[in-house]
């Protein structure tokens, strides 16, 4: 029993599910969007202080299934820090781990933590799930806000 | 000679052979969709091979086979709930496009600024975003049949909702999310006494798989269905409507079918049902429908229900039994439907998402999880995504029990 979809709810999956990093308001922050998941109706509002290119903070709310909030709290972890393009990058190399046939050890390596992931992709329709996070970053990275962006 | 042996009819579904994962499938989606027995895919195929032709058209033996199959499947329909004549009768795409039949020709002819459509509380996206299309246009007011606990609707406010400018109740006859099957006949019956003026749709999706529907006698306006959770195949539903009343309504898509006459000036329109009925039909799903009916007519209705009944408390206390387990909807007239959520041994929820990939990973079981598109019922209940585990009568006790086993795997990784 289970060990199928152990493969998919990996032990660090489960935690960073149950009790999610960074999940919270954050009032400081310079750049903010929300995401919304039609297939279960899942809403995330993903938070970033951006100075200078880097993401200096980031947090999300809202709530969802393990792998979306594993999702969102793993990369709220590994992003702090980076800047816009090296979060684009990542984005880029943690979509072909859930989508593509393997990982080289390099994309593994790069990906640190988020390699917990892998296992999604057994499960397609989960994909959505452990990228509405992702998405939800790119669009307030991509954000053009006149205000906010004075401040950098 | 009506039976019910439910060792045949699982036979009769060649779907329930299939295996998931290794795992035979055990199928409790069926308020999503029903499966559909050998006679109805025989039957389209059978349709497909020797009668394709389209209908009301050519002078030609296909096109006559296929006409009268057509319209023998309306009589089909007709004589299962209990209809007056075929006229009444009216094909469409699915409940959906029923209910927004009524809205575009009933509503937009009917109903005006300052008057009133009421619904209720547990109402499918389908039976509230058409009206409140409708309102947006007319200026007309929707009001809303509050439910209690339980998930039963409060009739005392239904009661009070009902004044001189109600022109439209619009409710479900059973709850796709909660299974409460509502008393509609008394609903009917406030509602004519309200006002001739004041008419009744029912959305009668999640009943007909349920309980034999007599139209005449519950004296409903329109009453609306999908062929696809009747046994029948996608893609084909039924608006039933009375007559005099569908014969004053204004028509519903322009096109072929459903005129007597066309000139460039202006044009003639077919009585019902072809005046609602433009365009090349669903052919095959019209005579698929009619080859489920037949299906039907030969079980017992009284011990389908039964059935169901038996395996709904056998459900509803096996679940009960499962630590963190919460059941939503506990109506004293429930269809079998089981709609719940889970909590690890910390109180917090499992998603519905993770509950639906473990059940069907584990177990082979399929279930639906979300918001089962009644978005306002999950902010009543609070709650943002629920599983819902829906019977039908080809499902066993062992199905039942693949489903809890399935939940105590989901406690294993959830603790």
């Amino acid at each position: 029993m289970l060990s199928n979809l152990r493969e998919l709810y990996q032990e660090m999956i489960l935690d960073h599910g149950r009790n999610p990093r960074h999940h919270h308001l954050m009032p400081q922050a310079n750049r903010l969007a929300h995401g919304h998941n039609q297939i279960c109706g899942d809403r995330l509002t993903v938070y970033l202080k951006i100075e200078r290119g880097t993401i200096t903070a980031i947090s999300f709310q809202g709530s969802g299934c393990a792998i979306s909030m594993a999702s969102a709290s793993l990369m709220s972890e590994i992003l702090s820090g980076k800047t816009h393009k090296e979060a684009e990058t990542l984005f880029e190399t943690f979509h072909q781990l859930l989508t593509c046939e393997s990982a080289t050890s390099k994309q593994l390596h790069d990906l640190e933590k988020l390699a917990v992931f892998a296992g999604v992709k057994a499960y397609p329709t989960r994909v959505k799930c452990a990228t509405l996070a992702w998405h939800t970053l790119l669009a307030a990275l991509k954000q053009k806000n006149e205000r906010v962006s004075t401040e950098l | 000679m009506k039976t019910f042996d439910i060792k045949k009819i699982r036979h009769d579904f060649p779907i329930l052979q299939q295996k998931i994962k290794g795992r035979p499938l055990i199928y409790l989606d069926n308020a999503a969709s029903t499966q559909k027995p050998y006679s109805v895919i025989e039957r389209l195929d059978h349709f497909y091979r020797h009668e394709n032709s389209n209908v009301h058209r050519g002078i030609h033996t296909l096109s006559e086979i296929a006409t009268e199959e057509f319209e023998q499947s309306r009589e089909k329909i007709r004589q299962f709930i209990q209809a007056k004549s075929f006229a009444e009768i009216v094909f469409v795409r699915g409940t959906t496009e029923a209910i927004n039949l009524v809205a575009q020709t009933y509503g937009s002819s009917q109903i005006k600024a300052g008057d009133e459509i009421i619904i209720s509380h547990m109402e499918h996206h389908a039976n509230i975003v058409p009206w409140q299309i409708l309102c947006e246009k007319t200026g007309a007011q929707l009001k809303v049949i509050p439910i209690n606990d339980a998930g039963e609707l409060i009739l005392e406010e239904y009661q009070r909702l009902l004044n001189p400018k109600t022109k439209l109740v619009a409710i479900c006859h059973i709850s796709n999310t909660l299974g409460t099957i509502n008393p509609i006949k008394q609903m009917i019956q406030w509602a004519h006494a309200n006002s001739p003026k004041t008419k009744i749709l029912i959305d009668g999706a999640q009943a007909v798989a349920h309980q034999k529907i007599d139209v005449h006698a519950l004296d409903c306006d329109f009453y609306a269905f999908s062929g696809h959770k009747l046994f029948g195949p996608t893609g084909i539903g039924v608006l039933y409507g009375k007559q005099e009343l569908l014969a004053s309504l204004p028509p519903y898509q322009g096109g072929g079918s459903m005129i007597t006459e066309v000139n460039l000036e202006k044009s003639h329109y077919r009585e019902p049902p072809y005046k609602f009925e433009a365009g090349t039909p669903h052919i095959a799903g019209a005579i698929g429908l009619g080859a489920a009916i037949d299906y039907l007519n030969q079980l017992d209705f009284d011990a389908i229900n039964a059935h169901e009944q038996q395996l709904l408390h056998y459900a509803t206390a096996a679940l009960l039994n499962i630590k963190g387990l919460h059941l939503i909807g506990a109506a004293k007239e429930k269809a079998a439907i089981l709609n719940f959520t889970v909590s690890d041994s910390h109180g917090r929820r499992v998603h519905g998402h993770d509950i639906s990939d473990v059940l069907n990973a584990e177990a082979g079981v399929a279930v639906r999880a979300g918001q089962h598109c009644t978005m306002p019922l999950m902010q009543h209940y609070n709650v943002d995504s629920t599983v819902r585990a829906s019977l039908a009568f080809y499902n066993n006790k062992e199905d039942i029990d693949a489903l809890i086993a399935g939940l105590q795997s989901l406690k294993q990784l959830f603790k």
